[in-house]
């Protein structure tokens, strides 16, 4: 790592004053990406700033309409939360296929959805749920949010505050690790809810997307058969040592169907 | 440089350090706490595990600054006086370790796995072992060793 | 507990919890990262981004400058001082006769840089982060020039060179065999089976990643090199007489705990030669620690063959002929088995199992622009129990036979059996470990498990492996006579202390073998004594006799039966004592269950009250008896051993996502005799796991056009886990080695050497296709299920 300043300040307001203060800072969430690529020396911040301390920023809570999970609540806490697990079992079960139980324990939502690394999960259950992720100054529909690879809505200083998950009718999701990253070589969250269906892909592409074809035919008829030989574009899918484009698209296929199913069930 | 403190198997601790020092570093050579080890630079192989606050995380994926003020436990401090964790005595009476080296992250792991699922299955503690490399064992022994300190636990 | 009971809880064939584990589970061990010397400094490679180029020039005037920094060394100071180069230490001659051709091997690289991670300059700094901030700053101008990283091509007469020396980057051609013989089996034959087979590029990784840490004391003038090495003597005499870093009796080599091997830490590499000679220049201890991120691009890899092989077979499906062709990569340098793995490691080994009357084998060893490719666990055999399992099941399925039938078919029944590849077995039963292999596995009724998987929609198949690998790797005289420079023999001092306790000095190096259980558990069961009264002392020039260390599985079959002799002579002397002090004759004497007792008598001494007698001299006359307990013995076996034995792998394919999983393992070993069978067990978990690692998972992969390694982490290099493998069923058949007194035959490299065949001859079956590459990535699996 290069060298830094640390900073661990208690609300967000000293955040805020921190980013517009300081030459080129970065929010320090869990770490587990941050914290990875800087040991590469692949980042290089002027200042770390540890959010660890922020209060009103961690937590869940679920109510009728809504699952709430604040930026910096950790994967485990996701994964393990009963309330969750009962308001949207996918996104419990999500959680916990990131990473491993160690990275569960430090890496956060927040983290995960400010990085948007195109093989991350939880990209997927935001825009596969119809999410809004609610930051210091503004609400962004999961729809606006994702733009493309390692890129997002997000402006300078903007930072997560929580993330809004409506609670669907069923949802599933289904996931192909790469071998070994255990990131999603593809992975594929479906949600059926009360605006329709929705299906969310990661991994396949240069970020998370949406399979509208797979969603027409799911609002017809939902059943894997209904989407039998709907896959992603081949063009658009990413290709590399551990796999053809030709092959994550025609894993998309596979694992939403494998989605559909369990959501059915 | 400034001044790290935090609770290190119990006792209060503090060294002077750079804002870059990972918390493993922090523990192998500020406090000469040499158990925990450094496998890999990715985050992946999990030799460097050791407790925050109750839980098993990866120490060298994290800043010595973002532990201040934590409870830290390592290997060194499983055991409690001459008397094994029962997940030691598990690793060798069923020969769970051959060179050792992955032995305390793997260890530290597996306390924590059965604190939070006290009577997990084969496919569990397989599954709960991603972040862990071994290259002696080929992990059967390391299954068994869990699997029956789970029963004693 | 009594004698007896004792023998029983500890002795040989007990499976004796660990000595050393203590340690380990407590974070106790002592790796050479723990290693900490008062004042060292660290040092940080600079290393070659290009994986062929020019170096013209090293500008590090702004590293010099940079915090913290004490010290940058290039390949010019290594020049100056006059330090020689890394050395290959096998010599392998061409079939013209001709000595195998290669360039030197700098230290530091001069003016050519000829792969990815070669070691350009070092950076020494107070601190490892500052070395590594100035190791940055170090202005390195080279001419990229083009590269070749596979052995397809590298041969064309206008392929980029490795080394001038080695024109058409051919470092040998190397033959083995009748090849009039060949030719003529394969023109009887009534069937010839065929295969193109390439054995996956594979990376160790040893957990613990290499480390050294090189000390200069001026007063006395020595060196100590504590480091990460499986053989600290051979290091030291590297080190001394080619390198000419200092005389032997000056340097110290130890190799403290060391986190696994798998035969990356047999060589001496570069860093641990800079840390050694840089302490002097800087005048305090030098550290080095590698990232997993070097240890990728610069330990030695495994494997990366390409082959055809030929099986030729009568009407009755008995073979007659086996043809190979191999050309095997051996990376930009050679390191100090390279030339002999590819070579007498692998050929050697084609017979297998079988009564196959004629076999002729070709290798190119092919320099090429990558990492230096040299021992990994199994060395050569696994790469040749790959080809003959392959073609011998190919060879089952074309002729319409049962896999297992058609083996039996053809196994050596006869003892000793001289192969046309050099070797001579001299014990084994094969068809007793496929028997039991076949019984473990439930080999009868996998027709029905089949059925019922393919009614959940998978595809489940069985897959035979009947390997054999040449162990314990000596006599001395045999490797001489194919090209090794040194004798492997192996060294044991057995030191008796006045009161009874032992010291066993060896030269074998434990790095996760557990020697300190099993070496203890032979002085104990031989001696009588309590194992808590042993220690194995191991890994410091400075304490042990000169010794060759540990690869190749001998560490028991070479390094115990060291011991075992040792012990003998011990006892020998002890006899002659005893019968002083009984006064009686030596013919009279018995020793049993740790007592000295006159036959018929109950006049007798217990092993420690002999020790004592032995240190004081007061009963026997030292003028014909000199006092003192302590023998030595440099022993080497009459030849090598020959563990074998079969293994099965059963799989089931998800043919919508290509995942392959291994359902069961059944690895059953004949290792001859055991000293501890859950260490044993435990060596066949390990191999079996690296196996199945490079038949699923494990690659190392350079992009063709830059050289560039593109598997250099583990992000990318796919590692076994947990939930990769099944658990194992290990079982064992014994026919007990008659080359060494203990009948031990080797364990440690069985179970990467049987796995591969296994699973890949499981694949094909479960899909129905005749041939898939390694490692079977699920893409591969899925295209091969899917007829793409």
């Amino acid at each position: 790592m290069y060298q830094f300043e640390y900073h661990r300040p208690k609300t967000l307001d000293e955040v805020t004053a921190l980013l517009a203060r300081l030459e080129s800072p970065k929010i320090l969430a869990g770490g587990m990406t941050l914290l990875a690529t800087m040991k590469q020396r692949l980042a290089a911040p002027s200042d770390l700033i540890d959010l660890q301390d922020v209060t009103g920023i961690a937590g869940i809570s679920v109510d009728a309409k809504n699952v709430t999970i604040g930026a910096m609540t950790c994967h485990h806490d996701v994964a393990s939360s009963k309330d969750v697990a009962k308001a949207i079992p996918a996104l419990a079960y999500l959680a916990g296929r990131i990473g491993d139980p160690l990275v569960r324990h430090r890496g956060t939502i927040g983290g995960s959805i400010a990085n948007n690394d195109p093989s991350a999960d939880y990209p997927a259950a935001c825009l596969g749920l119809g999410a809004t992720i609610v930051t210091n100054s503004r609400e962004i529909p999961a729809d606006d949010y994702f733009r493309g690879m390692f890129e997002t809505a997000l402006k300078e200083n903007e930072i997560i505050v929580k993330i809004v998950f409506p609670i669907p009718q069923g949802a599933a999701y289904q996931k192909f690790p790469n071998p070994a990253s255990r990131y999603a070589m593809v992975g594929v969250f479906v949600a059926k809810t009360a605006a329709g269906v929705r299906v969310a892909v990661t991994g396949a592409g240069p970020g998370v997307f949406r399979m509208t074809a797979m969603e027409t035919a799911l609002a017809k008829n939902f059943s894997a058969a209904a989407i039998d030989g709907i896959t992603a574009p081949v063009e658009e899918m990413l290709q590399d040592m551990h796999a053809s484009s030709e092959y994550r698209a025609a894993l998309t296929s596979v694992m939403a169907k494998r989605a559909v199913a369990g959501v059915s069930a | 440089m400034t001044v790290v403190a935090m609770q290190v198997n119990g006792k209060q601790v503090s060294a002077d350090v750079e804002p870059r020092t990972l918390l493993v570093h922090y523990l192998r050579e500020n406090l000469q706490l040499t158990g925990t080890h450094v496998g890999c630079d990715t985050s992946q192989c999990g030799a460097c595990v050791v407790h925050v606050d109750g839980k098993a995380v990866k120490s060298c994926t994290v800043l010595a600054m973002q532990a201040a003020g934590a409870l830290v436990r390592t290997i060194e401090g499983l055991a409690d006086g001459d008397k094994l964790h029962p997940v030691q005595e598990a690793f060798k009476e069923h020969h769970g370790l051959q060179c050792g080296f992955c032995t305390p992250g793997m260890i530290m792991t597996a306390v924590d796995m059965l604190r939070r699922i006290p009577k997990p299955d084969e496919t569990t503690i397989r599954h709960e072992l991603e972040g862990n490399f071994c290259r002696c064992t080929g992990y059967h022994n390391i299954v068994k060793a869990i699997k029956a300190a789970s029963e004693v636990l | 507990m009594n004698a007896i009971d004792a023998k029983k809880a500890t002795g040989i064939g007990a499976s004796v919890p660990r000595k050393e584990d203590f340690r380990f589970i407590t974070g106790n061990g002592h790796y050479t990262d723990d290693i900490c010397r008062p004042g060292q400094a660290y040092a940080c490679f600079v290393r070659s981004p290009y994986a062929h180029a020019t170096v013209d020039d090293i500008d590090f005037a702004d590293a010099l400058a940079a915090p913290g920094v004490i010290l940058v060394l290039t390949g010019k100071d290594v020049a100056a001082d006059g330090l020689g180069g890394l050395i290959c230490g096998w010599l392998v001659h061409s079939k013209d006769g001709s000595p195998m051709k290669t360039g030197a091997h700098p230290v530091l690289a001069l003016t050519h840089v000829r792969y990815v991670g070669d070691h350009v300059a070092v950076v020494i700094a107070e601190t490892a982060a500052q070395a590594r901030d100035a190791a940055e700053l170090v202005d390195v101008s080279y001419g990229e020039l083009a590269s070749v990283t596979a052995v397809s091509g590298a041969q064309a007469p206008d392929a980029p060179q490795v080394h001038p020396e080695a024109p058409r980057n051919t470092c040998f051609e190397w033959e083995l065999g009748d090849k009039a013989a060949t030719e003529a089996a394969f023109n009887n034959a009534a069937k010839v089976v065929s295969l193109d087979i390439a054995n996956n590029r594979l990376i160790p990784n040893a957990m613990e990643p290499r480390a050294a840490v090189g000390e200069y004391d001026k007063g006395t003038g020595v060196y100590t090199l504590y480091t990460t090495s499986q053989n600290p003597h051979v290091a030291r005499l590297v080190l001394s007489a080619f390198v000419g870093v200092a005389p032997e009796n000056k340097l110290r080599v130890i190799a403290p705990d060391v986190g696994g091997g798998f035969g990356s830490k047999i060589f001496i590499y570069s860093e641990e030669t800079v840390c050694v000679w840089a302490s002097k220049k800087v005048g305090r201890p030098v550290k080095w620690i590698a990232d997993r991120s070097e240890s990728f691009v610069s330990d030695a890899h495994g494997r990366d063959h390409q082959t055809h092989a030929e099986l030729a077979l009568d009407a009755n499906g008995k073979m007659l002929g086996l043809r190979v062709k191999t050309k095997a990569n051996l990376g930009a340098y050679l390191q100090l088995f390279s030339a002999s793995v590819p070579t007498y490691l692998y050929a050697t080994l084609l017979s297998g199992q079988y009564d196959l009357p004629a076999i002729y084998c070709e290798v190119d060893g092919v320099l090429t622009h990558t990492a230096p490719v040299d021992a990994y666990r199994g060395a050569g055999r696994p790469e040749a129990t790959f080809v003959i399992e392959r073609l011998v099941e190919t060879a089952a399925r074309e002729l319409g036979e049962d896999p297992a039938e058609f083996r039996r078919k053809n196994f050596i029944r006869k003892f000793p059996h001289q192969t046309p590849v050099i070797m001579a077995y001299d014990v084994g039963d094969y068809e007793a470990s496929l028997n039991e292999a076949c019984r473990m596995i439930d080999y009868a009724n996998f027709p029905q498990r089949r059925r019922e998987a393919e009614a959940r929609g998978m595809r489940r198949g069985i897959g035979f492996s009947a390997y054999i690998e040449a162990c314990g790797i000596a006599p001395s005289a045999a490797v001489g006579s194919l090209g090794a420079g040194v004798g492997l023999w192996e060294s044991a001092e057995v030191r008796v202390n006045p009161t009874g306790s032992v010291e066993v000095l060896t030269g074998a190096h434990s790095h996760g073998q557990g020697h300190e259980t099993t070496f203890a558990q032979l002085v104990s069961d031989r001696l009588g004594i309590p194992i808590e009264s042993v220690e194995i002392v191991h890994g410091d020039t400075d304490k042990v006799q000169f010794g060759m260390g540990t690869y190749g599985s001998r560490s028991g079959a070479v390094g115990m039966s060291a011991i075992q002799v040792a012990l003998d002579k011990v006892i020998a002397k002890a006899r002659k004592i005893a019968a002083h002090v009984l006064e009686a004759g030596e013919g009279d004497i018995v020793f049993e269950n740790g007592h000295f007792t006159v036959a018929g008598t109950d006049r007798g001494l217990a092993f420690a009250e002999l020790a004592l007698q032995a240190y004081t001299g007061h009963k026997f006359p030292t003028s014909e008896i000199e006092p003192g307990l302590k023998e030595t013995s440099f022993y080497d076996p009459t030849n090598f051993t020959f563990p074998a034995g079969t293994h099965i792998a059963e799989v089931e394919i998800d043919p919508g996502t290509g995942v392959v999983k291994v359902i069961k393992f059944v690895a059953v070993d004949d290792f001859g005799n055991i000293i501890n069978p859950m260490i044993v067990e435990g060596q066949v978990h390990g191999g079996v796991a690296q196996g199945i690692g490079q038949a699923l998972l494990e690659n190392a992969v350079y992009d063709p056009d830059t050289g560039q390694l593109l598997s250099g982490s583990f992000m990318d290099y796919c590692m076994p886990r947990a939930d990769d493998l099944p658990s194992f069923d290990v079982g064992v058949t014994v026919t007990a080695a008659p080359s060494n007194p203990l009948g031990l035959k080797g364990c440690g490299e069985a179970g990467a050497i049987g796995a591969p065949p296994a699973i890949i001859n499981a694949i094909t079956d479960a899909l129905g296709v005749r041939d898939i590459a390694m490692p079977v990535t699920p893409e591969r699996a899925w295209r091969a299920a899917n007829g793409l």
